[in-house]
C-alpha cells in the first residue's frame, strides 16, 4: 500500500490542489480575464513609471552626449538648486493657501445651496462652469481681468482710493493672484462633490437632531453634517490636494513662473527643464519628487484618514 | 409629563391631500396605537405633532400649550425613529447623551476641545453621562455604552433609540413603527418592555404600528387611519368586538373577517341562498353584509352555511380552513382536531356565534341587529 493511499479521502483534493500545474479551472479563468486589465496596467502605468525611476538617474539630454548613469546625481543637484526650491516652496505655499481656502468656501456655498429652496440646479451648473471651462481660454478672461491699467480689478479697487496693483507682474502679488485663480477654479469641483455628499446624508438624522434639541443651524451642523461628511470632506480634500500640486496651466499661460520665478511651480519647472531645456534626465528626478508627494497624499489617505471617517 | 391634543389638522403635499381634519386627544400618560394601512398618513401626522412638519391648517397643543408654531427643540417631545436614526460617528453612551447635553450644556461646553474652558460644565456633565448610565441599566444596554451603532444588532440598536427617547423625560413619545424591523421573538419581547417603561415612566404616547397585535396588545385606545383620516377610536377590545364600519371591521383581526354579502328577506338575512339566523335592523329587499369572524364559526353537521373546502392551514392547536360558500371566500378558525381528515373539495357546515355577527350596510356602515337573540 503506498503512503497516498492510505490518506484519508477528504485530504486528497487539497494535496492535489497544492500542485502547481493543477489550477483549478476557477483560477484559470480568473486569471485570464484579469489579464487584460494586468497587461494594460503594466503597459500604461508601470512601465512609464519604472522607466522615469531609470531616466532620474541618468544624464540624458535630448540631442546631448550619449546617456550615462550618473546615480543619485540629479537629485543631489536638486537639493542644491534654487530654482527648484523655490519651485517647491511656491507650490507648497500654493496647496496650503488654495486647500482649506477652496474647501471652506466650497463647503459653505455648497451648504448654502443645499439649504435653499430653489434654484439648486442652476447654482451647481454655474459653480461647475470652472471646472468644464477650457483653463487655457479662461486665462485669457483673468489676464484681462488682473491687467494693471485696464483690468476691472484695479479700476473697481482705485473707485475706493487704492492704488492699482500690478497683479500679474509684481513678485509680490503674482502667487497671491495665482492663489485666488487657483481657488476660482477648484471651488465648482468642491461644491458640486459636497453637495453630492450632503444628499447622501438620511433626513432622518437632521430629524433626530432636530428633536433632541439642535435649535440652531450650527449645532446641527456639528451633531449631524460635519461627521456624516467625513468621507466626502476626505475624498474632496485628497483631490483638491493633488490638483494643487499639479498647478500647472495658469502659470505657463499667465506668468510663465515670473516674475524672476516669483510664481515658479513644481510641473512648470519640469516643462521647462524637460522641454525647453531638454535635460530629460533631471526633468524625470523632478516628476518623481512630485509622484512621492502625491502618492504620500494617496497613502495618508487610505491609511490613516479612511479609518476615521468610516463609522462601521 | 401632558397630554396631547390635536384640532382640524390638514396637511398636503404639492396639491395632494394626506391628512384630512385630524381631530385627536391624548390624557396625559395615555398610550395611543395609530394604525392603518401603508401610506395613509401615519408618519406625517407623527411629524406634525413633533414638528419636523407644518400642518397647512389645525392646532397642535402639548401639555395645554399650543405648539404649533414651535420648533420640534422646543416642543420636548422625543421621537423614535423607524430606522432609529442613530448617529453614526457616536457612540452609544455619546447617542443617548445627545438630547440631555443640547438642553444642559452651554455652546461652549459641547465642543470637544472648548469644553475645559468654560466653567461649570464639569458638574453638568457628569450628571449628564449618570443619568445616560441610569437610562442604559434600565434597558440592559448598560454593556454596550461604548460601541457605535454599527457594531450592533438591529434589536440593540432598538434599545439605544429607546433610549435616547427616554433619557431625558420628555413630555410625550413619539414612535413611529419601532419594532418593524425586529425578528418575532425580540419584537415580543420589546413589545413587553416598551409597555413596562410606559407604565413606570407615566409618558403620554402615541405609537404608529402596522401590526394590529402590537396595537391591540399595547395600547390604551387605538386609533385607526385610513387614506388621511381617522375612522375611529376606542379601545382595543371595543374596536374588534364593536366596530364602527366595515372597514375598521375589515383592518383589524387576522385573518380577516369573513365578509358575506346578503339581502333582507322576511327580516333574515339571504347569503348564496341560505337564509341565515341574523335579523339586520333594516327593511326587506335591502343589500346587507354579514361579518363573521373566523373565530366564531363551528363545523357541526347541521350548521346552516355550507361551504366546501378548498385548503386547510396549521397553526399548531388551530387550523385554518378555507373554504367557499357557493361565491364567497370563508375562512373559519377551527380546534386542529376538528379540521382533521378534510379534503379539498369536501363540504361541510358551519354554525357561527350569531349574535356576535357583525352587520354592514352595503355602502359599509354599521347596522344594528333587529333583535338582542336570535334563533334559529
Ligand atoms: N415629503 C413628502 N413629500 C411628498 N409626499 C409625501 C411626503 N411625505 C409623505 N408623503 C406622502 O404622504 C402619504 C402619507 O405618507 P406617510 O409617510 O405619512 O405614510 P405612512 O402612513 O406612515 O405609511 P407607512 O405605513 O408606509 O410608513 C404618502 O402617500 C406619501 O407619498
Ligand atoms: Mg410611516
Amino acid at each position: 500500500m503506498s503512503e497516498a493511499a492510505r490518506l484519508p479521502a477528504a485530504l486528497e483534493p487539497r494535496l492535489q490542489s497544492r500542485l502547481p500545474w493543477r489550477l483549478h479551472p476557477e483560477a484559470m479563468a480568473g486569471l485570464l480575464l484579469a489579464g487584460p486589465a494586468v497587461l494594460a496596467l503594466t503597459l500604461l502605468l508601470l512601465l512609464p513609471t519604472a522607466a522615469l525611476l531609470v531616466l532620474s538617474l541618468t544624464d540624458m539630454e535630448l540631442g546631448g552626449p550619449p546617456l550615462r548613469w550618473i546615480g543619485l546625481a540629479n537629485y543631489a543637484e536638486l537639493l542644491g538648486d534654487p530654482g527648484f526650491r523655490i519651485a517647491l516652496r511656491n507650490t507648497l505655499v500654493y496647496v496650503a493657501a488654495v486647500l482649506p481656502l477652496s474647501v471652506a468656501l466650497g463647503l459653505g456655498l455648497a451648504l448654502l445651496i443645499e439649504g435653499g429652496t430653489r434654484g439648486r440646479a442652476f447654482f451647481r451648473a454655474v459653480f461647475f462652469l470652472p471646472v468644464v471651462s477650457l483653463l487655457v481660454s479662461m486665462a485669457t478672461a483673468w489676464e484681462y481681468l488682473l491687467h494693471p491699467t485696464i483690468g476691472p480689478l484695479n479700476r473697481a479697487l482705485a473707485a475706493f482710493g487704492i492704488a492699482p496693483v500690478n497683479w500679474l507682474g509684481s513678485s509680490d502679488w503674482v502667487l497671491t493672484s495665482l492663489c485666488m485663480i487657483g481657488v476660482w477654479e477648484n471651488l465648482g469641483y468642491v461644491v458640486v462633490l459636497f453637495l453630492a455628499g450632503l444628499t447622501a446624508i438620511p433626513p432622518e438624522l437632521r430629524a433626530a437632531a432636530e428633536t433632541d434639541g439642535a435649535r440652531r443651524g450650527w449645532d446641527r451642523f456639528w451633531l449631524v453634517t460635519w461627521p456624516m461628511l467625513g468621507p466626502t470632506t476626505l475624498f474632496v480634500v485628497t483631490i483638491t490636494a493633488i490638483r494643487c500640486l499639479r498647478v500647472f496651466d495658469t502659470v505657463a499661460t499667465l506668468t510663465q513662473g515670473g516674475p524672476n520665478k516669483a510664481s515658479e511651480v513644481l510641473l512648470h519647472e519640469m516643462y521647462l527643464e524637460g522641454f525647453t531645456y531638454f535635460r530629460i534626465g533631471y526633468s524625470a528626478a523632478i516628476t518623481v519628487v512630485f509622484l512621492v508627494v502625491v502618492l504620500g497624499l494617496v497613502l495618508l489617505q487610505t491609511r490613516v484618514l479612511e479609518r476615521r471617517v468610516h463609522y462601521q | 409629563m401632558a397630554g396631547i391634543s390635536i384640532e382640524g389638522v390638514r396637511k398636503s403635499f404639492g396639491g395632494a391631500a394626506i391628512l384630512h381634519d385630524i381631530s385627536l386627544d391624548l390624557a396625559q400618560g395615555e398610550f395611543l396605537s395609530l394604525v392603518g394601512p401603508s401610506g395613509c398618513g401615519k408618519t406625517t401626522l407623527l411629524r406634525i405633532i413633533a414638528g419636523l412638519e407644518q400642518a397647512d391648517a389645525g392646532r397642535v397643543s402639548i401639555g395645554g400649550q399650543d405648539v404649533t408654531r414651535l420648533r420640534p427643540a422646543d416642543r420636548d417631545v422625543a421621537m423614535v425613529f423607524q430606522n432609529y436614526a442613530l448617529y453614526p460617528h457616536l457612540t452609544v453612551a455619546q447617542n443617548m447623551a445627545v438630547p440631555l447635553a443640547m438642553r444642559r450644556l452651554s455652546v461652549l461646553g459641547r465642543l470637544p476641545l472648548l469644553r475645559h474652558l468654560s466653567p461649570g460644565q464639569a458638574a453638568a456633565r457628569r450628571g449628564i453621562m449618570d443619568d445616560v448610565r441610569q437610562a442604559a441599566d434600565m434597558l440592559a444596554i448598560g454593556h454596550l455604552l461604548d460601541r457605535r451603532p454599527g457594531q450592533l444588532s438591529g434589536g440593540q440598536r432598538q434599545r439605544v433609540a429607546l433610549g435616547r427617547a427616554v433619557v431625558r423625560h420628555p413630555a410625550a413619545f413619539l414612535m413611529d413603527e419601532p419594532l418593524s424591523n425586529l425578528d418575532a421573538e425580540l419584537r415580543a419581547r420589546t413589545r413587553k418592555e416598551i409597555v413596562q417603561l410606559h407604565r413606570r415612566a407615566g409618558v403620554t404616547t402615541v405609537y404608529v404600528t402596522h401590526d394590529q397585535v402590537e396595537a391591540m396588545t399595547m395600547s390604551d385606545r387605538v386609533a385607526l387611519m385610513q387614506a388621511g383620516r381617522i375612522l375611529q377610536i376606542g379601545k382595543p377590545r371595543t374596536m374588534y368586538d364593536d366596530p364602527a364600519s366595515l372597514a375598521v371591521a375589515q383592518f383589524l383581526g387576522s385573518p380577516r373577517i369573513n365578509t358575506l354579502p346578503g339581502t333582507v328577506d322576511e327580516g333574515r338575512v339571504v347569503v348564496e341562498g341560505l337564509r341565515l339566523p341574523v335579523h339586520p335592523a333594516a327593511a326587506d329587499g335591502t343589500g346587507v353584509t354579514v361579518g363573521l369572524r373566523p373565530e366564531t364559526l363551528r363545523l357541526t353537521p347541521a350548521g346552516p352555511l355550507f361551504a366546501a373546502v378548498e385548503h386547510l392551514e396549521s397553526l399548531g392547536a388551530d387550523s385554518l380552513l378555507h373554504t367557499r360558500c357557493g361565491a364567497t371566500p370563508l375562512v373559519a378558525r377551527v380546534p386542529a382536531a376538528a379540521a382533521d381528515g378534510l379534503r379539498p373539495g369536501e363540504a361541510v357546515r358551519f354554525e357561527a356565534d350569531w349574535p356576535a355577527a357583525l352587520l354592514f350596510t352595503a355602502e359599509g356602515a354599521r347596522l344594528a341587529h333587529a333583535r338582542a337573540m336570535a334563533h334559529v
